[in-house]
């Protein structure tokens, strides 16, 4: 009788710990912008994965839709 | 690459309210949560002057020092993100931010403060980048896309310049060169008057003599 309620005990306090989230502060890791989307939605013109080719894809596209002098004719 | 920077033109800036519209669109944000604003001195009197502010993703930034669960997070970029799982509302971070960037949804059960919601930049949070988990609690990710923030990018004057730090301040730089009025950073003169501020450069003053 004691041993049977043991082990339900035991099962109940095993399936208590099962339903525990986890408390570990800080927030989550996060994935560099660089590796790209799966969504569709990237634009063309660098590789995913390939941090420089993502860094130039940024400068390219910063020049290219901000600076309006280099656009522009003197 | 350098940090990513917004820097904000003020001869530039007409008050059209385009980048909180982009930003509100892009992001699908909810009412009474607005990532991006348009500050105005001056409002009314001739010679006013705009200013678009959202979070300036801080390189020592007050929100991540005195977040008291640690939800804060900078990306190699120098992009400063959260956690939404991690947040519990308490708008510590508000109090901290000089630029009332952090934003509290109002949609709570009896008008409780939700998670905490703020410009990222267009980079998104902690989910999968692009995944339908991380729209719908941070809204696009659009440097993961290969494009910078939306609220830049859909600038109807080029006023609000993003992305790398370098490549902003070459673009503002040259536009200050070329109007060759002076400094115009927004900055300490412009708030609290300077000598310098506004007043054409020493060889600017000399040609119209």
């Amino acid at each position: 009788m004691m041993h049977r309620l043991a082990i339900v005990m035991l099962t109940g306090l095993l399936c208590a710990a099962c339903s525990e989230k986890p408390q570990t502060l800080g927030a989550a890791h996060d994935t560099a912008a660089y590796s790209g989307t799966s969504n569709g939605f990237a634009a063309s013109g660098w590789q995913a994965g390939d941090k420089n080719s993502w860094e130039q894809q940024l400068r390219t596209r910063g020049q290219y839709g901000m600076n309006d002098h280099a656009r522009a004719p003197n | 690459m350098a940090r990513m920077k917004f820097i904000c033109d003020a001869e530039r800036c007409i008050e059209c309210n385009g980048c909180v519209t982009a930003c509100k669109n892009e992001h699908e944000l909810p009412w009474g949560v607005n990532r991006r604003r348009v500050v105005t001195l001056n409002d009314g009197i001739p010679g006013e002057k705009s200013i678009s502010v959202a979070c300036m993703h801080c390189s020592d930034a007050p929100c991540m020092a005195v977040c008291p669960v640690n939800c804060f997070y900078k990306t190699d970029e120098g992009v400063v993100l959260h956690d939404k799982d991690v947040c519990i509302g308490c708008g510590y971070c508000s109090y901290a931010c000089p630029f009332g960037a952090p934003q509290f949804p109002g949609q709570g059960t009896f008008g409780v403060r939700g998670k905490m919601d703020k410009c990222t930049f267009c980079a998104g949070g902690p989910e999968a980048n692009g995944s339908e988990a991380e729209f719908e609690k941070y809204g696009r990710n659009r440097l993961a896309e290969g494009k910078l923030p939306a609220c830049a990018e859909m600038c109807s004057t080029k006023a609000l310049l993003a992305g790398d730090g370098d490549v902003v301040a070459d673009i503002f730089r040259n536009r200050v060169v070329k109007r060759n009025t002076g400094a115009e950073v927004w900055g300490w003169g412009t708030a609290y008057g300077s000598k310098q501020a506004g007043q054409a450069t020493a060889s600017a003053q000399g040609a119209k003599k």
